[in-house]
């Protein structure tokens, strides 16, 4: 079931193979309904408890290593997301 | 039943598992574990054989993992591993230690913090950021970390902590309020004259005495130390040693007057076994005399490093010793350090060695 953060504002989000991976049972394609980036990791947390520290730091901020684009723009907590828009988390250039 | 020792390895790229059935002749490795994530401290629960990982990973920050199946299978969590919103968040665990009941771990930038259900919470006893020096910590090469935890066995609110470079903290009151313990231990980095201050030591790892709480043995940044008032005043016990610098300790299970360091060449001299020749120094009467043991290490062209969690003795008699290399290699004694053999190589750097012995 997925979660009732807010109705009305459908978005696709879109996440990484290796965050995924951490959370048996978790989908690689999420439909929701999700005002603001924040709105979406909130939502993404009720269904995978834990997955906010994952994405998110306790400043609170979305990751440095960790990118969020809505419609192709990076964005941060408080960017709005249009309705039916698609967001992709994504695994940002990093390790060694 | 036949023991079954392991050993537990942190590395950059996960966690791996070395066993032995076989009163440890031979070791079958098992990894990696924890998604590869850059794992500082694995450690195994002798109560409960359960295993607890402290890691970090760039992408996805922190989190402790835990395998009740020796390794089998993990879970990871960082409920209320964090500090207060706005603040610097929590970058990684770095250490852990289970006692009481209780798991700790330690973080960059430097707290600690409690478990009491087994790790799948956390709380942060922040009585350490409210220490009057708090503001005066500087990071160490490695960030500003909390790495050593050393729980006294019959006192649960007893806690000494090492941090990089703060020193080492005493608490008496489960860790609501902290003392610096620093005393006679060296700060070589400071401007003449103010060589001992009362914190900012760059401790690197701090280890207790089987048997005797009061006493502590530390490796630090600018010497090695012996203490038994339980920190408050350390006594170097380098003479004898090849150098000043290196980053492990451990201590012997059981004899009080036995301690396994193994020094580097220097903290400006590339940090390799001195003279490209590894040799791990044991003393069997608590630091005054040094002997070095060879039999069966490399003793020609080895420019490695041995990070501060990275050597460990099991509990069986005669103890084992291990220790992994900051090129991928983990070596192993059955005879208190007598003789050595090389049980894996080629892994990712190893930055932990601890061991749990299980039944069968």
């Amino acid at each position: 079931m997925e979660p009732a953060a807010t109705r009305g504002n459908p978005i696709v989000v879109r996440l990484p193979g290796v965050l995924v991976d951490l959370f048996p049972g978790a989908r690689r394609r999420v439909e929701m309904d999700a005002r603001t980036v924040a709105e979406m990791v909130d939502a993404l947390d009720a269904l995978w408890p834990g997955m906010r520290d994952r994405i998110c730091d306790t400043r609170p901020a979305i990751r440095r290593h960790m990118n969020v684009f809505v419609d192709g723009e990076r964005a941060m907590l408080e960017t709005p997301i249009p309705a039916r828009s698609e967001v992709f988390v994504l695994t940002a250039i990093s390790g060694g | 039943m036949a023991a079954k020792v392991l050993v537990l390895l942190g590395t950059k790229k996960g966690a791996f598992i070395a066993e032995s059935s076989d009163g440890r002749r031979t070791w079958t490795l098992r990894g990696p574990f924890c998604e590869m994530w850059p794992m500082n401290h694995v450690i195994g629960d002798p109560a409960t054989g359960a295993i607890y990982g402290a890691g970090g990973n760039e992408w996805f920050g922190p989190a402790i993992w835990k395998s009740t199946d020796l390794g089998e299978t993990w879970t990871h969590s960082s409920a209320g591993l964090a500090y207060a919103a706005g603040e610097e968040p929590v970058k990684s665990g770095w250490s852990v230690a289970v006692g009481d009941g209780a798991v700790y771990v330690g973080v960059q930038p430097a707290g600690l913090f409690r478990s009491d259900d087994g790790g799948a919470s956390w709380t942060h006893l922040d009585g350490l950021q409210k220490h009057p020096s708090r503001e005066h910590w500087n990071p160490g090469g490695a960030g500003l970390i909390l790495h050593s935890i050393v729980l006294h066995p019959e006192d649960p609110d007893q806690v000494w902590i090492g941090i990089s470079a703060a020193g080492v903290f005493h608490t008496a009151d489960g860790g609501e309020t902290w003392e610096p313990r620093n005393r006679g231990t060296r700060a070589d980095f400071m401007p003449e004259g103010q060589n001992y201050p009362e914190f900012g030591q760059c401790v690197h790892n701090v280890v207790m005495a089987a048997g005797i709480p009061d006493r502590l043995y530390q490796q630090n940044h600018c010497g090695m130390y012996r203490s038994d008032d339980g920190g408050v005043e350390w006594r170097s016990i380098e003479d004898g040693l090849p150098s000043d610098f290196g980053f492990p300790a451990a201590a012997h299970p059981s004899d009080p007057d036995t301690l396994y360091l193994l020094p580097l060449n220097g903290a400006t001299e590339g940090r390799f076994v001195p003279d490209a020749k590894a040799a791990v120094w044991r003393t069997r009467d608590g630091g005054r005399t040094w002997q070095d043991l060879r039999a069966g290490l490399p003793q020609e062209g080895a420019y490695f490093g041995v990070l501060r969690q990275a050597m460990a003795t099991d509990r069986m008699d005669p103890a084992g010793v291990y220790f992994g290399t900051s090129s991928g290699a983990l070596f192993a004694s059955s005879d208190e350090g007598d003789s050595w053999s090389c049980i894996a190589e080629h892994l990712p750097t190893v930055l932990s060695v601890e061991t749990l012995v299980v039944d069968g």
